[in-house]
């Protein structure tokens, strides 16, 4: 996954802010949920990482400690190094790659931050209104429905085709063996990485 | 308020009728979630749970249930919310914003690290193959989490028919037509909040 060079003007810094504080409020569910999202604009539409990237971040993610969020820290981080050349590029490389951690996590966390400081003492008044209820149930099956389309989007990124059927298979068999067994995650993680250096899927 | 003895809780809640441990100061706080978020591989709220509840005794079960349905639905990172709100309840936003830096801080640092580490690395076939692999799992184990918590869609007000529509339509909606997320939100997510009031209303009219 070598560098793509990218340019970007304060503008599109700016963009890259905005486009995660307006995911922000959306992330009802987690910031995993606005994944398809993320995808589209990122990828597809600025191509300021490419998809080996964004898949790597939230890889990453998974297999490290800590929240899962951090893989908005790391898709800014990959913007950042796009944009400032890489590490080898020396500080202006790694200013830009902090410079994406700070403005993507900033986005993603302020605006819900926020929030979550407004809502959660009056919601813990209020909790048996029936406008916070309703909201509470009505947003269920939406957001359970959001996580497996981000399985299946993760998924098709490498390929929607048959030629891909390995991957599909894997991912189908971690999803049933982790909705029905209490496995540890990190022997999945391994089975993974191994079987993908092994050239398998 | 503050015991002479701040750790030794069999002394300093003898006066107080609920004996409820809580933290003491913003560095325990800091430490206690720090803590939690390093052992949290693939998911912190089993974690949390252990820590907060059955360890620290910090809250009890039930007030764990009720600020994580609370965090669950507010925007934003569950675990992140959750940190918010049990440190802003202790020592106010100061609190809150300690229990996320605890949160956050070792493991943004350990994520750097590990893809520095691997943008090194990052055109060998192998590595490229172990992070298609992982890829795979990783998106398995997001779907999973979906399939598991079907299970407490039995409880919904909604009723079955209506969640597993709605679910089928977002699934839709974003996996195969790739709409905006904000349109599928605003608009699936709307109509079952309304159905559920509805339903919720219904429900507080008939006699039990």
């Amino acid at each position: 996954m070598s560098t793509s060079l990218i340019t970007l003007g304060t503008a599109d810094w700016l963009a890259l802010l905005t486009h995660f504080l307006s995911l922000s409020l959306l992330a009802v569910g987690g910031a995993i949920t606005t994944v398809p999202d993320m995808h589209r604009t990122l990828v597809n539409q600025h191509h300021w990482l490419s998809d080996g990237q964004f898949n790597a971040s939230i890889a990453i993610a998974q297999a490290a400690p800590g929240p899962n969020v951090l893989f908005v820290a790391l898709m800014g981080w990959h913007v950042g190094l796009n944009a400032g050349g890489g590490l080898g590029a020396g500080w202006v490389g790694w200013g830009s790659a902090l410079l994406g951690v700070l403005l993507s996590m900033l986005g993603i966390l302020l605006p819900s931050t926020t929030l979550t400081f407004a809502v959660s003492r009056w919601a813990h008044q209020n909790r048996e209104l029936r406008a916070v209820r309703a909201f509470k149930q009505g947003m269920v099956p939406v957001v359970l429905a959001l996580l497996l389309a981000t399985g299946w989007i993760l998924t098709a990124a490498h390929g929607a085709d048959l030629a891909h059927w390995p991957l599909w298979l894997l991912t189908a068999c971690v999803a049933v063996l982790v909705w029905r067994t209490k496995l540890h995650l990190l022997w999945l993680l391994g089975a993974g990485a191994l079987v993908g250096a092994l050239g398998w899927v | 308020m503050a015991s002479p003895f701040p750790d030794s809780p069999a002394t300093c809640d003898a006066t107080s009728p609920t004996p409820h441990p809580r933290p003491h100061s913003l560095t325990e706080l800091f430490w206690a979630f720090t803590a939690l978020a390093l052992q949290g591989f693939g998911g912190v709220v089993a974690i949390a749970q252990r820590e907060l509840v059955d360890k620290k005794r910090w809250l009890t079960q039930a007030e764990f249930v009720e600020d994580w349905a609370v965090a669950q639905v507010l925007p934003g990172p569950n675990v992140v919310n959750l940190s918010l709100m049990i440190g802003d309840r202790y020592f106010g936003v100061r609190g809150g914003m300690v229990a996320l830096a605890g949160m956050l801080s070792f493991p943004l640092v350990i994520v750097l690290v590990l893809a520095a580490l691997f943008a090194g690395v990052s055109d060998s076939a192998m590595v490229q193959g172990a992070l298609r692999g992982m890829g795979a799992v990783a998106a398995g184990m997001i779907a999973a989490t979906g399939l598991k918590l079907f299970a407490a869609l039995k409880q919904n007000v909604l009723g079955a028919l209506v969640c597993y529509a709605l679910a089928a339509m977002t699934f839709v909606a974003i996996a195969l037509l790739k709409l905006p997320l904000i349109s599928v939100l605003l608009g699936l997510g709307g109509i079952g909040a309304l159905w559920a009031y509805r339903q919720l209303g219904r429900l507080e009219k008939a006699p039990a």
